[in-house]
């Protein structure tokens, strides 16, 4: 339909120009995007990164724990890379700290630059991560929650505008088999991680931990889905090197050869 | 020598002996260097406890002594006698031997007190002249060349002195001879300048008409923060801790308090800060007065931004954040892990408060979430002693294990309690078919028995 409609109402250039021109501005006005520095994902994705002035989910593939970790991780990563320089700090919110800061200081978030706020339940979370928002000492929040609603969701996406700080949502899973992300919400992205097999090593050692991460949904581009390596120590994300068993092959088929 | 104990005395030795003299005397003298400034260090603090405890009124004299103002207090304390006798054994406690002189001029008590030769002097009213006429000169706290200056002309007691007209006098030894004379006499006033403990800095408004809704008492807060800032900034502080007190027209007084993160006296954080905690005041029939004290503060300076003027970035300032988000979630609920000294992984974090700056951890592999209670795991096929499992299940569920990094051996702390003297985990990090990444460990190291039963149990959880 929109095919059809070209020809009939086809914008001027130098309205295009105008509208090109105001939406440089707003994208100027926002907050600074975060690219992952992987481009199989940055390429995909509408601001060629994360925006650092919305809100993004985050949510485990399955209810299982080791997911929810991966997940985890993943957020640690991006809150870690949105607060690299010294003396940053990022806000994480939750109501049940199970969360061990050693793990967390392995891809990057250091104790010194994390600090957690409990509150008694999900709306004691969300308004702290509005009020952290608001504030422009923070320089990412993640907020853990259970359940939250459009309007919740709302909220949080204009304080980060306002604020221009990046906000991380990580939804948990209430009930086993239900996705957390199948209800509505005004999140600029919203990402599902899983665990999957990492790469065999030759010898008996567990390799760079490896994820699906998929896009659910983002707005103004399309989703998708890839496999990674897992968050390094400042907390980047890689594609996963091409076939490193071909390498050890060759180099066996050598000796043999010899 | 500048002081001398009874039994040095006892000795011979006596203040002003110099001290080669005093060690010819005494062989064996043990001789210290004076000091001067926490001998009165320490009055001062004698000074602030007779202001909490005995008299308005009180200050340091001398280097060695203090003055107390005892009227209408003493009967408090059953009366002048009793008051310095106590008043004796408490310094006899703290060590000191101590002369009490109770006079009507701060400058008759000087002198009795230190020339008088008792340890307790009651005079009379209306005695001071009498009571002095016989001690020296110096009694008289004179300056040192009107002393040099009356030996000259053979004046050594304060009788000498009286007979003298006021006008010769006042021209051989100086004009404050006579005045301190007549100090001593009572004849001129010499108050006493009371030292004044800290006096926490605080806000009052008296309302015309009682109030009861949230603007109106929103607005006074703002008054009253002002006000308290103001009183703040001249002072060179900043509030730590605030309470407000509403004393309401039925005579009942409603109290609510803050606290900072750091030292503040920004009006318009304070203010939002009250703001967010107003609906916890009950106004009742009408709130008439309203009452803002800073109990606990803090120095806060201006500090230098020399840094800052050089380009260097300034790293954001969380404080103000950090208050308010503990107005939510609770003195508790805002922290920061901190590494704490123990190998044993869950004793090795520890919360501190939040604005502690706290360092990192030794990078072994840890995992991102730890379960709250390390759980057993079943049907665990292991080649002992230092390989990971082949299999376990766990949760009702089966693993096949495929890799696995290890082991992290973590020793008991037999400090701790003696089951630890010889206990050992064994950590394993492995991977399952799946791709589950889990933090395993084993209860003892596969060869001594005493180090444990060699169950196996999922501690934490891989990403």
């Amino acid at each position: 339909m929109s095919v059809q409609n070209v020809p009939l109402d086809r914008p001027r250039a130098e309205q295009l120009a105008v509208l090109r021109a105001q939406f440089a501005a707003a994208q100027v006005a926002r907050g600074p995007v975060l690219p992952f520095g992987v481009p199989a994902l940055d390429d995909r994705l509408a601001g060629h990164g994360l925006d650092g002035a919305g809100l993004h989910e985050i949510a485990a593939a399955t209810a299982s724990l080791n997911d929810d970790a991966a997940a985890t991780l993943f957020a640690a990563g991006i809150a870690a890379r949105f607060a690299d320089q010294p003396g940053f700090t990022i806000l994480w919110a939750l109501t049940r700290f199970d969360l061990y800061a050693p793990g967390l200081e392995q891809v990057g978030l250091g104790p010194e630059k994390v600090l957690y706020a409990q509150g008694r339940n999900d709306a004691d979370v969300l308004a702290m991560a509005e009020d952290a928002l608001r504030d422009d000492a923070i320089a990412c929040v993640i907020a853990e929650v259970k359940a939250a609603d459009q309007t919740a969701t709302r909220r949080l996406q204009l304080a980060a505008s306002d604020g221009k700080t990046p906000m991380l949502l990580y939804r948990r899973h209430r009930s086993l088999g239900r996705c957390p992300l199948d209800q509505p919400s005004a999140a600029m992205t919203r990402w599902r991680i899983g665990c999957i097999s990492s790469a065999r090593l030759p010898y008996s050692g567990v390799g760079r931990p490896r994820w699906s991460v998929e896009l659910v949904r983002q707005r103004g581009g399309e989703p998708l889905s890839l496999e990674v390596d897992a968050c390094d120590a400042t907390g980047r994300i890689a594609l996963p090197a091409a076939a490193p068993d071909r390498a050890i092959a060759q180099v066996g088929a050598a000796s043999q050869a010899a | 020598m500048t002081a001398a104990c009874p039994v040095a005395l006892d000795l011979g030795l006596h203040p002003g002996m110099a001290a080669a003299h005093a060690r010819a005397l005494v062989p064996d003298l043990d001789v210290r260097d004076a000091e001067l400034e926490a001998d009165h260090a320490f009055l001062e603090r004698l000074a602030l406890h007779a202001v909490a405890h005995w008299t308005p009124t009180a200050c340091v004299s001398g280097v060695d002594g203090l003055w107390l103002d005892l009227s209408g207090t003493t009967h408090l304390f059953g009366g002048e006698a009793r008051f310095c006798r106590r008043l004796l054994r408490f310094l006899q406690r703290i060590g000191f031997n101590a002369t009490i002189a109770v006079a009507g001029t701060p400058g008759a008590a000087h002198a009795l007190a230190r020339y008088g030769g008792d340890a307790l002097i009651i005079l009379p009213p209306g005695k001071e002249t009498k009571a002095i006429a016989g001690l020296p000169l110096a009694a008289l706290r004179l300056a040192p060349d009107a002393l040099t200056a009356s030996a000259r002309f053979g004046l050594e007691r304060v009788r000498d002195l009286l007979p003298i007209p006021r006008g010769p006098l006042a021209k051989r030894l100086g004009l404050s001879t006579v005045t301190r004379l007549d100090q001593a006499r009572g004849l001129a006033a010499e108050p006493i300048v009371p030292v004044i403990p800290f006096e926490a800095p605080r806000a009052e408004r008296r309302l015309l008409e009682p109030i009861g809704t949230a603007e109106a008492i929103g607005q006074v807060i703002g008054d009253l923060i002002e006000g308290l800032a103001g009183e703040l900034r001249t002072r060179g502080l900043g509030v730590r801790a605030a309470i407000l007190s509403c004393h309401r027209v039925d005579g009942d007084t409603q109290r609510i308090a803050i606290g900072t993160a750091t030292a503040t006296r920004d009006v318009k954080h304070l203010t939002r800060m009250f703001a967010m905690r107003i609906e916890r005041i009950d106004p009742g029939m009408g709130i008439e007065a309203m009452t803002l004290a800073a109990p606990r503060v803090e120095d806060l300076r201006p500090e230098t931004i020399g840094a800052i003027l050089a380009g260097d970035a300034r790293s954001p300032d969380i404080a103000l954040l950090v208050d308010q988000l503990t107005a939510r979630a609770g003195e508790s609920g805002l922290f920061r892990m901190a590494p704490r000294e123990s190998d044993v992984p869950e004793r090795a974090v520890g919360r501190v408060e939040p604005l502690a700056v706290p360092t990192g951890w030794p990078r072994w592999a840890r995992p991102v979430r730890l379960l709250r209670r390390p759980e057993l795991l079943a049907n665990v096929v292991a080649l002992l002693p230092d390989h990971p499992p082949r299999r376990f299940s766990w949760r009702g569920k089966g693993y096949r294990i495929v890799a696995g990094d290890g082991p992290e051996r973590v020793h008991g702390e037999w400090w701790r309690s003696a089951r630890e003297m010889w206990a050992v985990r064994d950590y394993f990090r492995v991977e399952a078919q799946g791709g589950e990444r889990f933090w395993l460990f084993r209860r003892g190291d596969g060869v001594e028995a005493p180090t444990g039963d060699l169950s196996w149990y999922m501690h934490g959880l891989f990403g």
